[in-house]
């Protein structure tokens, strides 16, 4: 009997679920990526979330401090890619410009905080949400949360090693991914 | 000064030439230390630490280390090294026994932090009665800080995993402090020989923008982000983010098991594993233990070792591995609470099979005549 891989699937998982690599998920290598924790080739990863994109009522994409600021070369053109994603999709851009906790309320409607992310999904009904710079121990936290106490699909589009804590996750993501995720959501809806 | 050139950790670990050197463990530590590309080291002195901050002094005064000085005490220490590691640069400091109690509170809070420190642990017996001999019991204290920890048999050891422990701290994935344990005066006050590599080659600098946390550099982009404690509000939301936070320092320690078994070669490494009766150690205990199983196999005892070289993150499924079936499994420790036969018994599936002894501690000697009569008795 194989023993039960954990797999890591929209929630809402519980109280407090368990950080995916504490259940055995690893990250993926070079040219690979995750799908509900298990390891694939990076091009299935990004034709998972494309799909997921196109198929979702309510795509958001929640950009962190590593794209919005323009920070070094080529981070300007990956947030124009960006931008051009989400308007090809028509889903929402709700930034992440840093990780204050911004009590004591925050305005769901516009702004998303690691700390709890929970409630900007709740209040705009978002059932897929795609992180891109985001720092990984803040992206880690705000997945697990998410993951716990909302039916939302996660997608991490990480520049570093990736993230076990989405359900769909690409590491070393570059502009030329981004590009290419982009034509993927183009063919999938020319398909219909 | 050597004028040193930036290498890759493969070419420095695995690739350059090495060649003989006869050195203490201090001395160890100042060989490490001069090929690491350390930015700021910071110093306080005890026994038997002392030696070592003073020979990385001297690399300041080489040149090798950029910045360095003397705190006012290990907590004052323990703080500084944390500063500047936030601010996104390489540091090292090193304390024992005592020391590592007095500057307690910041451990957790560089493992907290996602704090790339690296901090040489020579360990001896915490006050009191006041000892300065050797003891490893600190670890035990150290255990659940959510630092990554390493224990060093000799001062080749030591030198190896300084270097290493460099790397591995500052993966994005991992980003955690590392401890890099040696038994103080065993190991930093005895000479032997070491094989390392020549000091006209430094380690690539540490790259603080792949850090999962933003430096607080108040100069470059993106910037001026406070890591704002969230934990002082009381309500669900900041117990839970405390919560997912805490579990990612634990997720973190699971992923320095691929980079450790890359750069380590294994958390553990065995000999004669197949044996009956399994010796299982680290640091100073595994020399000692050697001596112990060349002993008996001569008799004709089934005896093999296991040398754990990971104490966080722990050898688990390795030593589950290696203890199933064996008539007995003892572990030697130099403390009093033998802490690491409590983690070995909470993980292998026959608890009672694990033998916490012989013990040594107060700065008593673990003589191998020891260990094989424990040996003796278990297989009577």
């Amino acid at each position: 009997m194989e023993p039960h891989r954990y797999k890591v699937v929209s929630g809402p998982e519980g109280f407090l679920p368990p950080a995916a690599a504490s259940m055995g998920v690893a990250l993926p290598e070079q040219g690979e990526g995750l799908i509900e924790g298990a390891r694939v080739p990076a091009a299935s990863a990004l034709e998972e979330a494309a799909t997921r994109l196109v198929n979702a009522k309510h795509p958001t994409f929640f950009p962190g401090p590593l794209i919005l600021w323009n920070w070094k070369d080529g981070i300007a053109e990956k947030a124009q890619a960006l931008k051009d994603l989400a308007d090809t999709l028509g889903a929402k851009i709700i930034p992440m410009p840093d990780y204050r906790p911004k009590y004591p309320m925050i305005n769901p409607e516009i702004e998303v905080n690691p700390n709890h992310p929970n409630l900007t999904i709740w209040h705009n009904k978002i059932d897929v949400c795609v992180f891109i710079g985001v720092h990984c121990h803040y992206a880690n936290m705000a997945l697990k949360i998410i993951r716990g106490g909302t039916d939302c699909c996660t997608i991490a589009l990480c520049a570093e090693a990736g993230h076990e804590d989405a359900v769909i996750s690409l590491r070393d993501f570059a502009l030329a991914d981004l590009h290419a995720l982009t034509a993927a959501v183009n063919r999938l809806k020319a398909r219909g | 000064m050597l004028q040193q050139q930036v290498r890759s950790p493969e070419y420095l670990f695995f690739e350059a030439e090495k060649k003989k050197q006869f050195l203490s463990g201090s001395e160890a530590v100042r060989e490490a230390i001069r090929k690491a590309n350390v930015d700021v080291a910071i110093s306080y002195p005890i026994t038997p630490q002392s030696e070592s901050m003073h020979l990385v002094g001297d690399l300041f005064a080489e040149g090798y280390v950029k910045e360095y000085f003397r705190g006012e005490n290990e907590f004052a220490v323990m703080s500084s090294v944390a500063g500047a590691a936030m601010a996104g640069v390489r540091v090292f400091t090193a304390t024992g026994g005592p020391g590592t109690m007095r500057a307690f509170e910041m451990f957790p809070v560089w493992a907290g932090s996602r704090l790339p420190i690296v901090c040489a642990f020579l360990t001896r017996g915490i006050n009191s009665p006041l000892t300065i001999q050797p003891d490893t019991i600190e670890m035990a204290f150290l255990l659940e800080t959510g630092m990554l920890m390493l224990h060093a048999e000799t001062a080749q050891d030591l030198h190896d995993m300084l270097l290493k422990a460099f790397i591995v701290a500052e993966k994005t994935d991992v980003h955690l402090p590392v401890g890099v344990f040696a038994d103080g005066f065993f190991v930093t006050h005895t000479k032997e020989i070491l094989h390392i590599a020549d000091a006209d080659s430094k380690l690539p600098p540490y790259d603080p923008h792949c850090a999962p946390v933003p430096a607080m550099d108040m100069e470059s982009v993106p910037v001026r982000q406070m890591r704002d404690p969230f934990v002082m509000k009381s309500n669900f939301i900041s117990y839970a983010a405390h919560a997912s936070w805490q579990q990612e320092i634990e997720a973190a320690q699971e992923r320095s098991r691929k980079h450790l078994e890359r750069y380590l070669g294994g958390l553990v490494e065995t000999e004669h594993e197949d044996a009956e009766v399994l010796l299982i150690t680290s640091g100073t205990a595994v020399s000692q233990s050697r001596e112990a199983m060349a002993i008996c196999r001569k008799e004709g005892l089934s005896v093999g070792l296991v040398k754990i070289k990971s104490i966080r993150p722990f050898p688990s499924d390795e030593l589950r591995r290696l203890a199933a079936g064996k008539y007995a499994v003892i572990v030697p420790e130099l403390n009093r609470v033998g802490w690491l036969a409590k983690e070995i018994k909470a993980r292998v599936d026959d608890p009672r099979r694990v033998i916490g002894a012989p013990r040594v501690f107060g700065g008593m000697t673990m003589p191998a005549h020891l260990i094989v009569d424990e040996i003796r008795r278990v297989l009577q």
